[in-house]
């Protein structure tokens, strides 16, 4: 089966259509079940886009944990206070032996961490896009709560997380399943909403029960027991009923997600959690999976003291993480319909400290990948003259590229999830 | 249907089965042995037991390890040093005192995770386990979180109040909350000053300690509330009434007017009637029953009712507490293996009920995360929503995997949970079983027997076929694998997750 006619959207059609066989068995999981009741709304009731935008487009969230040195990501090597800043950690102009930065754009004095020439190559063939100086009014310097506030979209980090409004604003009530999938150990808070809640697990293998492992011969007694859905003379709206539909969507989305990690993916990945995690991603996109919004994440940004090595480990496992996931996506044939987009809590002081290190800072760069993204760098980089008590001013508004990506790519209603007054930045090309 | 009132059960009605039932709400479970003991005290004696606990030694950890100063404030020389520092733009002084507050947060950190440890630990250890139920009950009440205030001293002295009063008198709590250092940090009411007052713990004492939201007040109530509350705030470690910052004008609240402070304030809000019924409406749904939805007419009978004792006694919730669980409508099978478990009382009664290894307290603490209750760290003001919030696809895997890694000690390997080699042996709890000639209990009694005292409830048929099934494939009798392997699968079952 060609991926095209295996695209979520029919997944839907199928499961509308299939719904007067189905609804009334006892092993229909909930979500056919919820979609039953879809079927007495309007057509469009469970549409979660805006006409025009297509139905099956894919978001995938990178978030680069510790707070990214943005400076050393996207270099000013045409600014020479950068230098001053930086005597020991700065990366080279482009051109200089040793660790020189990859032009990106000349006019402007703007390069690439040289771990870094997999995205730059996105960005040559226009499909990538660097947004400089994103941050936010008042940055907090505490990773917890910076984190918070990207995850929420509000200043104050309180509330659900803007992905999980997203959902809540479009799905009538009713949590889709599998909806957003983050790989990794704790649901991110950016995919928590009131009503949707996302599937998370670390690795597609221990999104099972692990019980059978003792036993083989247990395989039998769990299976009855987790996949008949609502036995006979259960009170359907107890919590007992509640539980055995939830057991057996789970037991659904274990098989699925599991059976479409187990193929091999049609590009080679490069070593490294995060390509990992995105060879997951780009498995269950490959497979078809319902979801819209897919969260993994890279650790290890922290660096405090002797950056150098460390940091540009990291961006080469980005970058190559990055360019693999995309020729993936290609050669499915999905690398219009899915945009990727990379942040980071904060950025980090201007000036290097006395360990080789920097430590927590404001604003930093951040990256989209996507046959559709608008593509080359975004907005001006923040000056390094005019700083705010060490630090970088923003120059961009991480809520106005959300706004983008909503508006733009998932043609939700960005006031709905963001609040009113946020301005849209264009990253989407029309 | 239940009935609506609190009346008691008839005594003769109080047998093994309503002991267990008593012993997994009002506390973690217990063995078959804890059970036996409970049910053959009596309906009366076992509700004392269980409600009267000072009288049991308390001989869990002791509170006083912490360090309370990891995160002290500053003294006035260190304050001068930075202040000198910024002044001169002396970076490398800067960035000193920057790393020294990174060090410091990163030990209170560690200190915030031995201390959640710590807690779990007194759960699965504690002879009191109501007492800790209700220091449970009163965090996800009065939620506070590290995540916001960042002092884990704070979070250990807001934990202790809540201990000491767990089952006093809820007015007393709510008088105390008020002058929390943690609490007054976390809703910001150090920041509640007489010209720039802050609603923040007005609106929360109405809207979700006291009345419930929306529950007869307004918002010029959480105005005036506010204004009452302002100078309230905290120094170091102890509350302090910072009286320059304090309002004392007139104040005109739920139609009562006066110079009123925050005591006043919090003794008006809880004089409306609605108070009472509101927190009566918590209690039950974490002791009793947590449907989604609007309760129906008997429960709502016997929530008012509830509440009306809460009135009769002033706030003391002992009482409440000791008629709730001598009630008949508390044993109605309606209301048995009827409550989806919390994360942590899912994992600490499958320990204290089963008698587990308790493995790694800091996995036990990592899966409670994963399952969605993170110890001192509530997702809001809100605290955890419970019920049918506990449980998706993702958490119920992590629930029924982390039965495995306690009955097996083994841990999938990207988990940062430690290996442990301690042997489990559950046959223990199949030895007081009657057997006909001396040797091992027939397998279908001890399945039953095991379903039942598991799952809370009677088991269904086929779930016993299919595990009598399990046992004659495997050698016929239930010998320390198969019952571990059966412990196991149970745990996995969907009924699992109720208590």
């Amino acid at each position: 089966m060609s991926s095209a006619d295996h695209a979520p959207f029919s997944r839907r059609l199928f499961i509308r259509q299939g719904l007067t066989l189905a609804s009334l068995a006892a092993t229909v999981p909930q979500f056919i079940q919820d979609s039953a009741l879809g079927m007495m709304l309007p057509l469009d009731a469970l549409t979660s886009s805006r006409p025009g935008v297509p139905e099956d487009r894919v978001l995938v969230i990178v978030q680069l944990a510790g707070g990214n040195d943005g400076l050393n990501t996207v270099v000013p090597y045409g600014d020479r206070n950068y230098y001053n800043y930086r005597p020991a950690i700065g990366i080279g102009e482009p051109g200089r032996n040793g660790q020189a930065a990859l032009e990106l754009d000349q006019g402007q004095g703007i390069g690439l961490h040289p771990s870094m020439a997999s995205f730059k190559s996105l960005v040559d063939e226009g499909v990538a896009a660097v947004v400089q100086g994103v941050g936010y009014p008042n940055p907090n310097r505490s990773h917890f709560a910076s984190t918070d506030i990207w995850e929420t979209a509000r200043l104050d980090g309180k509330g659900t997380g803007w992905v999980g409004r997203y959902f809540d604003c479009t799905c009538n009530g009713t949590p889709v399943p599998e909806g957003a999938v983050a790989i990794g150990r704790n649901a991110p808070l950016a995919l928590q909403g009131e009503i949707q809640k996302p599937v998370s697990f670390e690795s597609a293998d221990l999104f099972r029960w692990l019980g059978k492992d003792m036993h083989p011969a247990l395989e039998q007694p769990y299976a009855s027991a987790t996949r008949a859905g609502v036995l006979p003379e259960v009170d359907e709206h107890s919590q007992a009923a509640f539980l055995m539909r939830t057991a057996l969507d789970a037991q659904v989305s274990s098989d699925r997600i599991r059976a479409a990690v187990a193929k091999a993916p049609l590009v080679q990945y490069p070593q490294g959690n995060l390509s990992r995690q995105l060879r997951t991603v780009g498995a269950m996109i490959r497979d078809g999976m319902p979801t819209r919004v897919y969260y993994v994440s890279l650790g290890g940004f922290d660096t405090h003291a002797g950056q150098a090595g460390t940091h540009a480990n990291l961006l080469r496992q980005l970058a190559d993480g990055l360019g693999a996931f995309h020729r993936d996506l290609k050669a499915q044939g999905n690398s219009g319909r899915v945009l990727t987009m990379v942040f980071s809590e904060f950025g980090r002081r201007v000036r290097q400290n006395a360990s080789q290190g920097t430590d927590h800072g404001t604003a930093a760069p951040m990256f989209l990948v996507g046959d559709m993204v608008k593509p080359g760098v975004l907005g001006t980089h923040p000056s390094l003259t005019d700083l705010d008590g060490g630090d970088l001013k923003f120059t961009v508004d991480f809520r106005s590229v959300y706004a983008g990506v909503l508006d733009d790519w998932m043609g939700a209603d960005a006031a709905k999830v963001l609040g009113k007054g946020v301005k849209k930045a264009v990253v989407v090309r029309s | 249907m239940a009935v609506n009132s609190l009346r008691p059960l008839k005594p003769r009605d109080f047998d093994y089965w309503k002991a267990h039932h008593l012993l997994n709400r009002a506390g973690f479970g217990g063995t078959p042995d804890q059970v036996q003991a409970l049910a053959s005290m009596g309906l009366d004696d076992a509700v004392d037991y269980i409600v009267e606990y000072e009288s049991i030694g308390d001989d869990a950890m002791p509170t006083d390890r912490w360090s309370a100063d990891i995160m002290r404030p500053p003294t006035a020389e260190e304050q001068e040093t930075a202040r000198t520092a910024r002044r001169n733009s002396d970076e490398a002084t800067l960035e000193r005192l920057q790393r020294e507050r990174n060090q410091r947060q990163a030990a209170d950190r560690k200190q915030m995770a031995d201390i959640q440890k710590w807690w779990i630990r007194r759960m699965i250890e504690t002879g009191r386990p109501l007492e800790e139920k209700m220091t449970l009950f009163w965090h996800g009440h009065f939620a506070t979180s590290y995540r916001t205030i960042e002092d884990s001293w704070h979070m250990v002295l807001q934990n202790q109040f809540l201990r000491a009063n767990a089952t006093g008198s809820f007015a007393k709590l709510c008088f105390g909350i008020i002058r929390d250092p943690a609490m007054l940090e976390y809703l910001d009411n150090d920041q509640n000053r007489r010209r720039s007052p802050n609603e923040n713990l007005a609106r929360e004492l109405m809207e979700l300690f006291i009345l419930g939201e929306g529950h007869d007040y307004t918002e010029q109530d959480i105005k005036e509330g506010a204004r009452a509350l302002t100078g309230y705030t905290f120094r170091d470690d102890a509350f302090v009434f910072n009286r320059r910052e304090h309002d004392d004008g007139q104040k005109r609240i739920l139609g009562k007017t006066g110079s009123f402070d925050g005591e006043d304030f919090v003794r008006l809000v809880l004089a409306r009637p609605v108070a009472s019924e509101f927190i009566a409406w918590k209690l039950y749904r974490f002791f009793v029953n947590d449907l989604p939805g609007t309760p129906d007419k008997d429960t709502q009978g016997f929530i008012v009712k509830l509440a009306k004792e809460m009135r009769d006694r002033d706030y003391q919730l002992k009482p409440v507490l000791r008629a709730l669980f001598r009630s008949e409508h508390f044993y109605d099978p309606d209301n048995t293996a009827a409550l989806i478990k919390s994360p942590v009382q899912l994992v600490v009664q499958a320990i204290r009920s089963m008698r587990t290894p308790a493995r790694d307290l800091s996995a036990l603490a990592a899966a409670s995360d994963l399952m969605g209750q993170n110890l001192f760290f509530p997702p809001n003001v809100k605290g955890w929503d419970g019920g049918r919030a506990w449980i998706n696809t993702s958490t119920l895997f992590v629930r029924q995997n982390i039965i495995v890694y306690l009955l097996t000690g083994k841990r999938p390997n990207t988990y940062a949970w430690q290996e442990d080699d301690a042997v489990y042996d559950p046959t223990h709890l199949l030895a007081h079983l009657p057997s006909l000639d001396g040797g091992p209990p027939p397998v279908r009694d001890a399945t039953t027997y095991l379903l039942r005292f598991m799952l809370g409830s009677d088991p269904r048929p086929e779930r016993v076929d299919g595990l009598v099934a399990f046992v004659e494939r495997n050698g016929g009798r239930i010998d320390t694998n198969v019952a571990t392997a059966l412990v196991a699968v149970i745990a996995a079952f969907t009924e699992y997750q109720l208590c």
